[in-house]
């Protein structure tokens, strides 16, 4: 497991020496509209964070009401 | 408590209500501008807020029926979920205020109720923790829940309609209904209101599992 993680890290590293200026669809239109669009994706973020930590919790207790 | 449908839901309707908030068109209103996309989120709170105390008022009523221990503590964590998001609300509320009406309280009618509803919840919790034993504690709480609820009621929706107010809805405002609150913002606001209800569900009955689970642990 830790040889598997530390090989995605790796690569990840290789990733970014990619990023010369592609001017990707993406980036285009986060940057425009105001960058409203930033707001929305950070907010987002936030919100499927929470939830996915609202959706582990349910599950342990599950596990947790099941053993006893 | 233990189905997953409700909860997948109300994540979808809280996602969608957040996105759909900030992207979808609002009308123009003066002094508002866009801001008037906080009643997506600052209203919700309430609601949410209200749901779960009307489910706390439930379970004690039921509790003096039964006498079962479990009712008391849905109760008592219905109400520990309600006052965070009434929390959420009144500082919402504030942060809007403070950018639309000058200042973040104006010591309106609403602003000082609501206040007030979150106190009297805030007393429900500390006459528990005045109080030992665990039958004792359980009855005269419930008993008291079962007057705050219409205090709070009342405070809320009968006291801020009859005099001067700078909410929408009291003190001869219209509601968000005729001026602000158009066919575009009903599509996002009412699914915000359930998603967050439902959310709000979801967090209070974690708590009363999570307590459930630490007293047979004890006992």
């Amino acid at each position: 497991m830790k040889k598997f993680i530390t090989t995605i890290l790796m690569l990840m590293v290789t990733l970014q020496l990619f990023a010369q200026d592609q001017g990707s669809a993406i980036a285009n239109t986060l940057e425009g509209s105001d960058k409203i669009y930033v707001v929305v994706v950070c907010v987002a973020i936030i919100l499927l964070g929470l939830l996915f930590l609202l959706f582990s919790i349910d599950r342990r207790l599950k596990k947790l009401e099941k053993k006893s | 408590m233990y189905k997953s449908w409700w909860k997948i839901l109300g994540a979808i309707l809280v996602v969608y209500s957040t996105v759909a908030g900030f992207l979808s068109a609002a009308p123009a209103l003066p002094i508002l501008h866009q801001s008037i996309r906080n009643l997506y989120f600052h209203v919700p709170m309430w609601f949410s807020m209200i749901v779960l105390f009307t489910v706390s008022v439930w379970h004690s009523i039921k509790y003096l029926r039964s006498n079962d221990p479990d009712h008391d503590l849905k109760a008592v964590q219905s109400v520990n979920t309600g006052i965070v998001f009434g929390l959420m609300g009144i500082v919402t509320g504030a942060v809007w205020a403070r950018f639309t009406w000058g200042q973040a309280w104006s010591f309106d009618v609403k602003q000082n109720f609501a206040a007030i509803a979150l106190l009297l919840y805030f007393a429900y919790l500390v006459l528990r923790n005045a109080i030992d034993e665990e039958q004792k504690r359980a009855k005269i709480s419930a008993i008291y829940n079962i007057f705050a609820f219409p205090m709070m009621v009342v405070l809320l929706f009968v006291l801020p309609r009859l005099s001067d107010s700078l909410h929408p809805g009291n003190g001869g405002n219209p509601g968000f209904n005729a001026y602000d609150l158009d066919r575009h913002m009903r599509m996002v606001f009412y699914p915000a209101c359930l998603g967050w209800i439902l959310i709000g569900y979801w967090i209070y009955s974690i708590l009363f599992r999570v307590s459930s689970l630490e007293k047979n642990k004890l006992n």
